[in-house]
This record gives structure tokens, C-alpha cells and sequence, in this order.
């Protein structure tokens, strides 16, 4: 099932009293996207950008102002959210805590009416499968206070995928776990996603979440999209300081520096030779991993301290040109055997490098000889 | 009721602090052995297991003195025959006071109004209290307005409202009262619904006591309504969820506590109900055969010259032993219905 959204906007009336000017708070901001068939996507964001709002457009739960939502060829914008097909995953889970495992999970198919309706052995064959898809088959009786975090969100997700929904929409679904809980649990909507095939669309705010599962991710803010794109291409080429900001950990490293006479300058070093960019102030973004540590290198900082993480060495210092307290770079553990002093000095990869314009924060591409 | 809950309380808190000191011991010795031997915590222990006796102590005071106290004096009395308060003496001990209650026959008349007050009223003053709360709870504008109109009744004063329904619904041989002016107009014949047939009477009495007792209901179940977080209901949405069924699996399960205790308590206030008669048919309520359990209790106290308090003993230790057995079936009812989360 292919999903388009085609100029979806969503805009909420303001809260102003008095004399205060009501402004309409606009959430999502003439989204277009086609989200192809069989694919996970992430929507991606910080809290208050939009993704939530739009997951309950695609749900159905609330109506857009202006745009349209299909699947495949069909247009769902005026359909509630029960004639759509769409399965949901809440952010708390939302299970009825009066009802057994088996019960929730049952729920939506004891909905069905007239010809979809389905006999009790149906029913239960059904649901056998979905836990069984989740592996939640030997906790069918429990109440859901009675289970962990994990197992709970396993059970929503049986509970959305027991009516062979359409599509199947995940708010948040991983942040009510702790950290390891998470690694594991991703693994698992990336497998069911994978065994199902259905479109899955998920919002986070995790960057690392919607990286690590997602074919596609699409990064937000304040309703507007940023990108959209597969995680890799995102992340090795923002479209905006926004989007390099958002993405990768460390974050990235970002500096006020100036283009002259074809070289890039942070603070009174040329760092790098460009071709084709006029003569301009810019924000530099350069990648943690962008450093490479060399005696002879045209980037000099003053270091704090190297940091050891083991397989690499995470470097500390600090430049005046940067807009960080610190820059982190990571190098092999390797070539960091002979860091001492107060400086180092480091080359630039070309390609972790990335130049945005000062006012608008858009990308400047480069080429380097 | 009452007492029962405080038993509880007590529980509770010895449970409480038997364990605190189990772990508060253990752990001082663990950490201070020497300290522990040689300033004699074992008995810094005993006194504070004093301290917490004396904090309850005013409690248990009064409610040994003005709860306690009595009820045993009631149910000794009412097992004291042909008891006499002014010369303090009596006959014999037995079971007669039981059997002439139980034989009585304005006893067993205001038993049967009881028993069909509440019949009548609990569920239905519940159900309306219900479908109202559940239409306000659906209502954006003016939903406050509703609500203090419809909580207005619980701030007027009982003995008020019976006269205004008697105003209602009286008939005398010279004017009719709105109800059967009403009635008139739909061409039916007139009713006097506080001296006239019992069906008429019973119907005023119910629906009197289902106008008084709905407004503390709407309160508490238009808060229980508010509280069910609405994640619930978009994903019974989202499940295509009907209606009546999202009203019957969701929402009656998450406000069932709520819904419990108004059961119980509507039960009780019912069996108990008496200034709801006095106010719509007077104080002679074996006149007019509208008497209930509490009233022929007091009746026995202090009507006609009152002083058959052995009667009335055994008569409140029957609606007692009543109001227990109905409370401990509804208990045993909610274990299965009633979900607690």
C-alpha cells in the first residue's frame, strides 16, 4: 500500500485571549510526500514539529485543514479512521488494562460487522498468530500491569496488526523503554515490519532510532519537512544546517568561517580549497569523523583531553571559530599515540565537510581539487 | 461502613509499622552492632511502638466512646426484654424483642417500603445519574451551567424539597397540584399522591428519593468520566469501534470503581432513608402506611410516649444485619466486575 500526501496541511486555532491576536498555529505545513509501498519510514523531529500531528492525519483521528491523503489509488481524507485500515501503535500503548492479553488483541476483530465478521475460532486463529508473531504467545492471559514495558508494546503492536490493517503507524514506540529495551525492540518492529511487508510509518524523536530501522526518513521542524531520503544520504548530505544539527552522534562540529579567494578559512587558517564558491561568511559543519589527526595538518585547536571509548579515541579541544564549547573528534585509537601539548592539528576530509549560508542556514555545495 | 473502614486503617498502619521496625532493627544492628548493645535499642524500640499506640489513641477514643461503645449497647438491648430506660431494669434476656419486631406488623410494612425504595431507587437513580453524566461529559458549551444545575439539588434542604413536592403533587377537594393538573391535561383522572392509594404514594416516595440522591451521583461520575484518559477511546477509534460498544467495554470498565461505590453507598443511604418519608407524608408515617426501618426505629424511641427502646434496638440490629449481608453480596459481585487499576 502506497500512501500519498499531497499539500497536507494542518493548522490549529490559536489559544490568544483579549486582546492578544489569535494566530493559527500551523503544525504541519503543506507536506507532500509519497511513502512507496512495503517501506518503513520515520518521521523524525524535535517535540513540536509535526510528526505526531501528522501520524493522526494518516490515522485519521484528526482532519486535515487543506490536502489529501491516499493509499494506493484512493482517497481517505474524508474517511474515519475505522474505514481506512490503518493500524496504530500509541506512544503509552493505550491498552485496556481491564482486558487480558488475548482480549486486547481480540478487541478490534470483535468490531468487525456484516460480512468481515468472523467466527470465534477465526478470531482466535487470528490472534494466535499475531502473538505468535510478536512472541507473546505464552502471555495471553496476563493483564497488561502485569507485564514489562517490552511486552506491553508487543502487545499493541499485535493488537494493530490482528485486523491486516493497511498500513500500521507507530507514535513514538519506543520511547517508554529503557535504553537497552530499545536496541532490542527496534530489531523487532524492523523484523515484523520485514515479515508482514506492510507500510509502516513511525515518528521519533531519536535520530538514532529512525537511522538505525528506517528505509526512508523524513526530518521536521516546525512543520515544514526538511528532507526526506534514505538514512545514509540524509546523513552525509544535509540539505540544511538544521538537518546536520539534528542528525549524528556527537552532533556535529560547527564553526563561523569565511570563504576567500577559493580556501576555506576558520578563524586565520585556510582548512580546505574550494572551487566554485564566491567569497562569502558561511557555517561550517564538520563531521566528528571528518577529523584525521596529522602533525602537518592546516587545522590547529587547543586541546582539553582525549577521551578513550576504546575501539576509537573521541578528542576534545577547542577553537575560537567554533560555535560549540568544544569540538569532538573521533580518531582511531591507533594514531593518537603521540598526542601531547596544548595543540592539535588535524586535516579535513573533504567529504564531512559542509558549508551552509549564514542567513538562511541552506547548504552551499563545493567541489575540492 | 464506617467502622469497617477503620479497621482497615488500623491494619494498614500496624501492617506498616511492624515492618519498619523489623527493617529499622536489622538495619541498625547491621550497620551500629556496638551502638546498638550499649544504648539499648531494644528498648528505644518498645517505646516507639508506644509513641505510635498513643498518636492513635484520640481516635480510638472517640470512636471506642461514640462508635464502638454503642453499637454493642444496641445489640445488648435488643436481646434485654421488656427493658426500661427510666428504671433501668428488665426481665429477662432472649429473643422476644426479635420476634415481636419480626411480628409486627407496621414492622413488616415499613420493611416493605424499604426494601422497594431501594429496589427502585439505587438503579435507577444510578443509571439516570449515569446516561446524564455520560451526555455531559458529551457536551462542550454550556457543560459547567449543566452541571451546577444538575448538582443544585444536593445544596437545598431536604425537608424544603418535600414540601415542595407536596405542593406538587397533592390533590384536596378544593385544588389540584401541577402533577395532576398535568395529568388533567392529558385527560386522565386526578391523583392524590400523598394521601391517596400506596402505588401513588411508593411512586412520589421513589421519585423523590431518585431526585435527591442523583446529584452527588452526577458529580462523582461526570469526574470519573472526565478522568478515563481519551487515548483509549481514539484507539477503540481506530478499531472501528461502535458506540455502545466502546461505552460498554471501555468506558463502564474504567469508571466500574466509581460506579461500585455509588452502588454501595446509594444501597446503604437507601435502607436508611426515613427524613425523605417525614418530609413528603409527616411524622405519622404508620398512618400512612409509608413507614420504613429507620423510621419504625425511631417511632419505637420516642413516639407515643416513645420507650420500647428494646424494640428498636433489635429493629436497627436487623436493618444492620440487612445492610451487612447486601454490602458483603455486592463485594463479592464487583470481584468480577468491578476493575480496580
Amino acid at each position: 500500500m502506497k500512501i500519498v500526501l499531497s499539500h497536507l496541511t494542518k493548522t490549529f486555532p490559536g489559544r490568544g485571549r483579549g486582546n492578544r491576536k489569535k494566530e493559527d498555529v500551523i503544525a504541519v505545513n503543506d507536506f507532500n510526500f509519497e511513502i512507496p509501498d512495503g517501506k518503513l519510514v520515520g518521521l523524525l523531529g524535535p517535540s513540536g514539529c509535526g510528526k505526531s500531528t501528522t501520524l493522526h492525519l494518516i490515522c485519521g483521528l484528526q482532519n486535515p485543514t487543506e490536502g489529501q491523503i491516499f493509499f494506493d489509488e484512493e482517497d481517505v481524507t474524508p474517511l474515519t479512521p475505522q474505514k481506512r485500515g490503518v493500524g496504530m501503535v500509541f506512544q503509552n500503548y493505550a491498552l485496556y488494562p481491564h482486558l487480558n492479553v488475548e482480549q486486547n488483541i481480540r478487541f478490534p476483530l470483535e468490531n468487525l460487522k456484516g460480512s468481515d465478521k468472523l467466527s470465534r475460532e477465526e478470531m482466535h486463529a487470528r490472534v494466535t498468530e499475531a502473538a505468535g508473531l510478536v512472541q507473546i504467545d505464552n502471555l495471553l492471559d496476563r493483564k497488561p500491569s502485569e507485564l514489562s514495558g517490552g511486552q506491553q508494546q508487543r502487545v499493541a503492536i499485535a493488537r494493530a496488526l490482528v485486523k491486516l490493517p493497511r498500513v500500521l503507524l507507530l507514535d513514538e514506540p519506543l520511547s517508554n523503554l529503557d535504553a537497552r529495551l530499545r536496541l532490542q525492540t527496534r530489531e523487532e518492529i524492523r523484523r515484523i515490519q520485514q515479515k508482514t511487508a506492510i507500510t509502516t510509518v513511525f515518528v521519533t524523536h531519536d535520530q538514532d532510532e529512525a537511522m538505525s530501522i528506517s528505509d526512508l526518513i523524513v526530518v521536521m521542524k516546525d512543520g515544514l519537512v526538511q528532507q526526506i531520503g534514505k538514512p545514509q544520504e540524509v546523513y552525509d548530505n544535509p540539505a540544511n544546517l538544521f538537518v546536520a544539527k539534528f542528525l549524528g552522534t556527537p552532533p556535529i562540529n560547527l564553526f563561523k568561517g569565511r570563504v576567500e579567494k577559493g580556501s576555506l578559512f576558520l578563524g586565520e587558517e585556510a582548512v580546505l580549497k574550494l572551487k566554485q564558491v564566491p567569497d562569502q561568511p558561511v557555517h561550517v559543519g564538520i563531521r566528528p569523523e571528518g577529523f584525521i589527526l596529522a602533525e602537518n595538518g592546516s587545522f590547529t585547536c587547543r586541546l582539553s583531553r582525549p577521551e578513550v571509548m576504546g575501539r576509537d579515541v573521541s578528542i576534545v579541544s577547542t577553537h575560537p571559530a567554533s560555535l560549540n564549547p568544544v569540538i569532538r573528534s573521533i580518531v582511531d585509537a591507533e594514531s593518537c599515540g603521540h598526542l601531547s601539548g596544548d595543540t592539535v592539528r588535524f586535516m579535513l576530509k573533504p567529504q564531512k565537510v559542509f558549508l551552509f549560508d549564514q542567513a538562511t542556514g541552506q547548504r552551499i555545495s563545493f567541489e575540492t581539487d | 461502613m464506617t467502622r469497617l473502614r477503620d479497621s482497615g486503617f488500623h491494619l494498614k498502619l500496624t501492617d506498616h509499622n511492624s515492618y519498619m521496625q523489623k527493617l529499622c532493627k536489622s538495619d541498625i544492628c547491621r550497620l551500629f552492632p556496638d551502638l546498638y548493645k550499649r544504648f539499648g535499642m531494644e528498648s528505644l524500640m518498645e517505646k516507639q511502638n508506644n509513641k505510635g499506640w498513643l498518636y492513635l489513641l484520640p481516635a480510638i477514643l472517640f470512636l471506642g466512646a461514640f462508635l464502638i461503645y454503642p453499637l454493642i449497647d444496641v445489640f445488648i438491648y435488643s436481646f434485654e426484654e421488656g427493658y426500661n430506660s427510666a428504671s433501668q431494669t428488665f426481665y429477662g434476656i432472649g429473643g422476644y424483642n426479635y420476634s415481636y419486631v419480626l411480628h409486627d406488623a407496621y414492622f413488616l410494612q415499613a420493611l416493605k417500603n424499604t426494601f422497594i425504595l431501594v429496589i427502585i431507587t439505587v438503579p435507577l437513580s444510578t443509571g439516570l445519574a449515569l446516561l446524564i453524566s455520560v451526555a455531559l461529559s458529551s457536551i462542550k458549551p454550556l457543560q459547567e451551567l449543566f452541571q451546577t444545575v444538575f448538582f443544585l439539588p444536593y445544596v437545598t434542604n431536604t425537608l424544603a424539597v418535600g414540601l415542595v413536592f407536596m405542593i406538587l403533587f397533592k390533590k384536596t377537594p378544593y385544588s389540584d397540584g401541577l402533577v395532576n393538573l398535568l395529568i388533567h391535561c392529558f385527560g386522565g383522572s386526578s391523583v392524590d399522591f400523598i394521601e391517596g392509594p400506596y402505588w401513588a404514594k411508593m411512586f412520589v416516595l421513589c421519585f423523590y428519593t431518585v431526585w435527591v440522591v442523583m446529584p452527588f451521583k452526577i458529580l462523582i461520575l461526570t469526574s470519573a468520566l472526565a478522568g478515563v484518559n481519551p487515548v483509549y477511546y481514539n484507539a477503540a477509534r481506530v478499531d472501528g469501534t461502535g458506540r455502545i460498544r466502546m461505552f460498554l467495554k471501555i468506558t463502564l470498565p474504567m469508571i466500574s470503581p466509581m460506579l461500585f461505590y455509588l452502588v454501595i453507598t446509594g444501597f446503604i443511604g437507601a435502607f436508611k432513608a426515613y427524613s425523605d418519608a417525614v418530609a413528603l407524608f409527616g411524622t405519622n408515617l404508620n398512618a400512612a402506611g409509608m413507614n420504613t426501618i429507620v423510621g419504625y426505629v425511631y417511632d419505637m424511641l420516642y413516639r407515643d410516649s416513645g420507650g420500647y427502646p428494646s424494640y428498636a434496638s433489635a429493629a436497627a440490629i436487623i436493618l444492620f444485619s440487612i445492610v451487612l449481608t447486601i454490602t458483603c453480596i455486592n463485594l463479592l459481585v464487583s470481584k468480577k466486575h468491578v476493575h480496580y487499576h
